[in-house]
C-alpha cells in the first residue's frame, strides 16, 4: 500500500463543501464534501449518472458551480462567503488556482493545429512563462516517458487513439501540475492499448506525488494505484474506503451490488 | 466587325472601370475581413456588454439595404458634416455590410469548434486572447472559408452598385458600351465574361488557402501536392477534407 504520511501541511489540497450541481432543475450532486490530502490519489468509482465526471469538471471548473464550495489548497476555486454572502472569486485569483490542476479527457482533446511538441509547449510557454528552449526540452523529457520519444513533429491526426492520449497525458504533465485529473481516460481507447496508458499512469503515480483524482471504469488500476477510493451514488459519497476494503469488503449495499456487476463482467 | 471597333474604343474606359471595380472589391474584401472578426468575435462573446452593441451593427447592415446606405453616406451624410468622396463612401459602406454579413460566419464557425477544444484551452489555464489566436481561430479558419468565399464574390457583384453615387466603375462602362453596341453584347457577353473571371480567380485563392488550412489541421493534401503539374495517384483530397477532426467528440 502506498503511503500518505507526510503531515507538514494539513490543509486537504482539495476540499468540496457542500457541494451542489444542478442542470436547470435536475441534480446532479447533493450537499456532496470531501477532503483530499496533498499526494493523495483517489478514484471514484459509481454507475453513470452518478455524478464521478461532474466531480472531475467542477474541479477544472468547466462547470458552473450551482451551490457550496470547492477549495483548492485552503482557497475558494468558484465561490467564497465574503459578508455572509455566496460571491464568485475574482477571475484572477481563479485562474492562478487553475494553473496548479491539470487534466486529461476522455477524447484526448489535443489542439489539431499544433504538432505534437506544439501541443505541449504552448501553455508552458504562454502560460507559465517558460522559455522555449526549457518547455521543449521538458517536452521531449515526457514524451519519452510516455514512450513516443520519435512522435514530436508528428500531427495528432496521424497518431492512434492510445498515442493521442500518451500525449495527452504528457501534455498535462508539462505544466507540472499540483493535481492531475484523469476523466475515463481510456474509455475512448481500443482495448489493446489500454494497458500501456494505465501503465503510464501507473508510473506517474509511482515516481511523482502529484495529487490524483481519478474517474474510471478499470477497477484494476484503481486498486492498484488509488489510495482511497470513493464510491458515488445519486450525487452523494456513500462508502469512502481504501482500495482493499472497498473491493473485497464493502460495507454498503448499493456498493457490493455495483461491483459484482462491474467486476462480474470481466 | 463593329462590336470590337466600340470595344476597342471604349477600352480605356472599361479599364478604368474595371480598376475601380477591383480596388472596391479588394480593399472592401480586406477590411470587410476584419470587421467581420471583430463584430464575430464581440457576437460570440458570453458578456452582454460586449454583444449587445455587436449585434446592434450587424443587424443594422445586415438589415438595410447596402443602396440606402450608400445613399445616405453620400447623399445624406454632408448635410450635417463631412461631404466623404464617393470611392471613401463606396468602401465603407461595402465593408461595413459585407462585414457584417461575415461576422455572422466568423461567429458560427468559432462556435462550431468543439466543444471539447474549448474545454482543454481552460484546462490549460490559456487567456482568452492565447486561446482565440491559437487553438480556436486557426480551427474555425477552415470553416469560415467557404462562407467568406460567397460573401467575396457577392461583394465583387455588389460593387457595381456604387454607380449610383457617381462611381464610374466596371458595370458602369459597360452601360456605356451598351449604348454604342446593344444589351446583349455589352452586357451578356463582356460583363458575363469579364465578372465570371474574376469571380473565377476569388473562388480559386480561396480555395487555395481552404486547402492549406485543412491541411494544417491535419486533413486533406497539402498546398504542394495541390498545385503540383502531377496530381497524385489516389486523389483522395475531397473525401479526406469532409472527415472530422480527431478528438472532437462531444
Amino acid at each position: 500500500m502506498p503511503t500518505n504520511t507526510e503531515h507538514q501541511q494539513t490543509q486537504p489540497v482539495i476540499e468540496f463543501q457542500d457541494v451542489e450541481k444542478r442542470y436547470g432543475n435536475k441534480t446532479v450532486l447533493n450537499d456532496l464534501s470531501f477532503k483530499i490530502e496533498r499526494g493523495e490519489r483517489v478514484t471514484l468509482i459509481g454507475p453513470s449518472g452518478s455524478g464521478k465526471t461532474t466531480v472531475l469538471r467542477l474541479v477544472m471548473t468547466l462547470e458552473e458551480l450551482t451551490g457550496g464550495y470547492v477549495f483548492i489548497d485552503g482557497k475558494p476555486l468558484a465561490y467564497e462567503q465574503r459578508g455572509g454572502k455566496r460571491l464568485p472569486v475574482s477571475k484572477r485569483d481563479q485562474k492562478q488556482l487553475r494553473t496548479r490542476i491539470g487534466m486529461v479527457f476522455q477524447h484526448f482533446n489535443l489542439f489539431p493545429n499544433m504538432t505534437v511538441i506544439e501541443n505541449m509547449i504552448e501553455a508552458p510557454v504562454h502560460v507559465l512563462g517558460k522559455s522555449k528552449a526549457e518547455a521543449t526540452a521538458r517536452a521531449h523529457e515526457l514524451l519519452a516517458q510516455v514512450g513516443l520519444p520519435d512522435k514530436a513533429d508528428a500531427h495528432p491526426s496521424s497518431l492512434s487513439g492510445g498515442q493521442q492520449q500518451r500525449v495527452a497525458i504528457a501534455r498535462a504533465l508539462a505544466m507540472d501540475p499540483e493535481i492531475l485529473l484523469l476523466d475515463e481516460v481510456t474509455s475512448a481507447l481500443d482495448p489493446e492499448v489500454v494497458g500501456d496508458v494505465l501503465q503510464i499512469l501507473r508510473d506517474v503515480a509511482a515516481t511523482t506525488n502529484v495529487t490524483m483524482l481519478i474517474v474510471t471504469h478499470e477497477m484494476s488500476f484503481a486498486r492498484d494505484v488509488s489510495h482511497r477510493v470513493m464510491m458515488l451514488d445519486g450525487g452523494k459519497i456513500i462508502e469512502s474506503d481504501d482500495p482493499e476494503t472497498i473491493f473485497t469488503k464493502p460495507n454498503n449495499e448499493r456498493t457490493q451490488q455495483f461491483l459484482s456487476a462491474v467486476l462480474g463482467n470481466d | 466587325m463593329d462590336y470590337l471597333d466600340a470595344l476597342s474604343m471604349h477600352a480605356s474606359r472599361l479599364w478604368e472601370g474595371l480598376l475601380i471595380t477591383l480596388q472596391l472589391t479588394l480593399i472592401s474584401g480586406i477590411l470587410a475581413f476584419i470587421v467581420a472578426v471583430i463584430l464575430g468575435l464581440m457576437a460570440g462573446s458570453t458578456r452582454k456588454l460586449v454583444r449587445f452593441p455587436a449585434r446592434i451593427i450587424i443587424e443594422f447592415f445586415r438589415g438595410t439595404s447596402l443602396l440606402v446606405q450608400l445613399m445616405w453616406l453620400f447623399y445624406v451624410l454632408p448635410l450635417f458634416g463631412p461631404s466623404l468622396d464617393a470611392m471613401l463612401v463606396g468602401i465603407f459602406a461595402l465593408t461595413l455590410n459585407y462585414g457584417a454579413y461575415g461576422a455572422e460566419a466568423v461567429r458560427a464557425s468559432m462556435t462550431s469548434v468543439p466543444q471539447s477544444q474549448w474545454e482543454a484551452t481552460i484546462a490549460l489555464s490559456m487567456s482568452w486572447q492565447h486561446k482565440i489566436r491559437r487553438v480556436i481561430f486557426p480551427q474555425a479558419w477552415a470553416l469560415m472559408l467557404p462562407s467568406l468565399t460567397n460573401l467575396w464574390v457577392h461583394l465583387l457583384k455588389g460593387s457595381s452598385i456604387v454607380y449610383i453615387i457617381g462611381m464610374s466603375e466596371f458595370t458602369f462602362e459597360l452601360l456605356q458600351l451598351r449604348r454604342t453596341t446593344d444589351w446583349f453584347f455589352a452586357l451578356a457577353m463582356v460583363g458575363l465574361i469579364v465578372y465570371f473571371l474574376i469571380a473565377l480567380a476569388l473562388t480559386q485563392l480561396m480555395r487555395l488557402l481552404e486547402v492549406r488550412a485543412k491541411h494544417r489541421l491535419g486533413r486533406g493534401p497539402s498546398l504542394k501536392e495541390i498545385l503540383s503539374p502531377m496530381p497524385p495517384k489516389t486523389p483522395a483530397a475531397d473525401n479526406a477534407s469532409d472527415t472530422h477532426v480527431t478528438g472532437g467528440a462531444r
